[in-house]
């Protein structure tokens, strides 16, 4: 790892790469991310290719699970062992572990910051049980890890081609009801979060919910991240709330 | 309690802090958010003749001197900026907050229509944006490299619309003062300086220029001492308001900045640290400065170091 004189990036080199599915790659990296949390991001950069955020799989070392969809995130998962990523963060605000009793949700590739965040909970000796959902098998990943942290993990997909067929909403009901959890922590779209908001609601349980947006400065300057106005109305968010300065994270109903 | 409430051009504003155009000047919701955070006015960001996406990432840089950007004026167009205003305009109003609107163009002849389509949304006043560093590659020198340029882009503007106008000038000239006079020869009601200062960053591991646009816009703190510098030349030399911006991010740079002669203060890369909460923070310190230095309102700290220049000459 190679700290830059201007402060701004970090070079670091790729040490590892642990496919997780069909398109997503977990980019094990050859030093520590300074200062960081679960929840919070990064905004990786290749030279001549382009610069997008990620979210943090693990800061120390620091790794991005990161799923290949467009040109960047293609790329990135093209390198080798040795290879440099660029790195400046870490960025925006992350979960903040509330409770002894935590039930993490992650949709697709959503479950990318679940590991690190499950990590952390269990090192305090906390319970984390942790909900996946998929459109289908291929696109489920991080099972194995969050298996064998400590976490129990219940899966769904869309097409039954893995565990409980249907969406992962209908598991955390029922895990809900079962053993209603001190906080519930969720990355994924924006469908699947509204619904958890909705659940998290009526069962009086604080929720913290992580927002995917096209980040541009990462720096809550250019305005390219905010939220959608009516989302914000929803979840009692301040109008113009922007997801790559005030998130991703938005740490909702707290004090209930 | 000091007083922060300024008369700019006829129009009440309940301190002098502005919202600078290109940040967060996109949406109806974030301009509310900075107006109820208390800005004092905001400036939207500045639309053209038609949409732009911009450059692509790294378009923005946080470093150790402030920022570098070079988003590339993304904007939805005039006519689709229309009823973002209309919106914005339509929910300052009750928390006494104006709304400027910022505009550019890529050709002379372009700029009269932009304002003419923005005009209908009644802003308060029209900032216009002839200083833009990072767009080059597409539409060549800014127009506010010579003050025949300058003025002939105020003139559009001024023959377009009877609304205010203030001009945005760069800083990066010899001869700031004559394009100065020459703008408000033209009708300019206000000037605005400044714009960013080009600059770039390069990764040195990378051998590589950081930002995609590889040359950017300078802000934040490195700049101030040449925002104030440019003020303070400017209103030597012209009688309309300014709006000083550039490095402000405390109550005492802002009062810095008024004593340089500005009428108005913007504040822009400041909201990296916190968000638009600083508007706020600079107001209380503005405050708090003022009153532990006897000043009681603006005007009593306007201009003052010219004041105190001609005094000792």
């Amino acid at each position: 790892m190679t700290q830059c004189n201007h402060g701004l990036m970090q070079a670091f080199k790729l040490v590892k790469k642990v496919q997780e599915n069909e398109k997503t790659t977990t980019m094990w990296l050859d030093g520590n991310l300074e200062n960081a949390t679960p929840g919070q991001y990064v905004m990786a950069w290749l030279p001549d290719v382009g610069e997008k955020p990620f979210s943090l799989h693990s800061a120390t070392p620091l790794a991005l699970t990161i799923c290949a969809v467009g040109p960047v995130s293609r790329a990135i998962t093209a390198l080798n062992s040795g290879d440099t990523l660029w790195i400046r963060g870490p960025l925006g605000k992350g979960f903040s572990l509330t409770g002894k009793k935590h039930l993490l949700v992650g949709g697709g590739y959503g479950a990318a910051p679940l590991s690190y965040l499950a990590d952390e909970a269990l090192k305090r000796g906390d319970q984390v049980v942790t909900c996946l959902g998929a459109a289908s098998a291929k696109d489920l990943m991080l099972i194995d890890e969050l298996t064998r942290l400590g976490a129990t993990v219940h899966v769904t997909t869309d097409d039954g081609s893995f565990g409980t067929q249907g969406l992962v909403t209908a598991v955390v009901l029922e895990q809900i009801e079962t053993d209603k959890p001190d906080c519930l922590y969720a990355c994924g779209p924006t469908g699947m979060l509204m619904a958890l908001w909705d659940i998290c609601q009526a069962h009086k349980i604080p929720v913290q919910l992580s927002f995917e947006a096209l980040t541009r400065c990462g720096l809550g300057l250019c305005g390219a991240c905010e939220l959608d106005e009516t989302l914000c109305a929803r979840l009692g968010l301040p109008s113009g709330w922007l997801v790559c300065h005030d998130g991703p994270v938005a740490r909702l109903n707290l004090q209930n | 309690m000091a007083n922060l409430t300024v008369d700019f051009l006829g129009i009440k504003l309940n301190n002098p802090l502005v919202l600078a155009s290109g940040v967060l000047g996109t949406s109806p919701a974030v301009m509310e958010r900075c107006a109820r955070e208390g800005v004092g006015a905001v400036t939207s960001k500045s639309a053209g003749t038609e949409a732009r996406d911009g450059h692509a990432n790294p378009v923005a840089l946080a470093w150790q001197g402030g920022v570098i950007n070079a988003i590339g004026l993304t904007n939805p167009g005039c006519h689709a900026e229309l009823p973002i205003l209309i919106e914005t305009k339509k929910r300052l109003k009750p928390l006494g907050v104006p709304l400027f609107a910022s505009i550019f163009a890529p050709r002379l002849e372009d700029f009269g229509e932009v304002a003419r389509v923005i005009a209908e949304a009644e802003p308060d006043l029209i900032e216009v944006n002839i200083s833009c560093p990072n767009v080059a590659s597409d539409f060549g020198t800014p127009f506010s490299a010579t003050a025949k340029s300058a003025a002939e882009v105020t003139r559009e503007v001024r023959r377009a619309v009877k609304i205010p106008i203030s001009v945005k000038l760069a800083p990066n000239v010899y001869n700031l003062g004559e394009i100065a006079r020459a703008v408000v020869a033209e009708g300019a009601d206000a000037i605005t300086a400044i714009n960013t200062v080009p600059g770039m960053l390069i990764d040195a591991y990378a051998a590589r220029p950081v930002l995609k646009n590889t040359t950017g816009g300078l802000s934040g703190p490195t700049i101030k001492p040449v925002a104030l510098r440019a003020v303070w030349e400017i209103s030597q030399v012209v009688d309309v308001p300014i709006i000083g911006t550039g490095g402000i991010s405390s109550g005492i740079d802002a009062a810095e900045m008024i004593m340089a002669g500005a009428a108005l203060v913007g504040v822009g890369s400041a909201l990296v640290n916190g968000g638009p909460a600083v508007f706020g923070k600079i107001n209380t310190e503005l405050q708090e400065f003022m009153r532990s230095q006897g000043y009681q309102d603006l005007e009593s700290m306007r201009g003052l170091v010219h004041r105190r220049a001609n005094d000792t000459v």
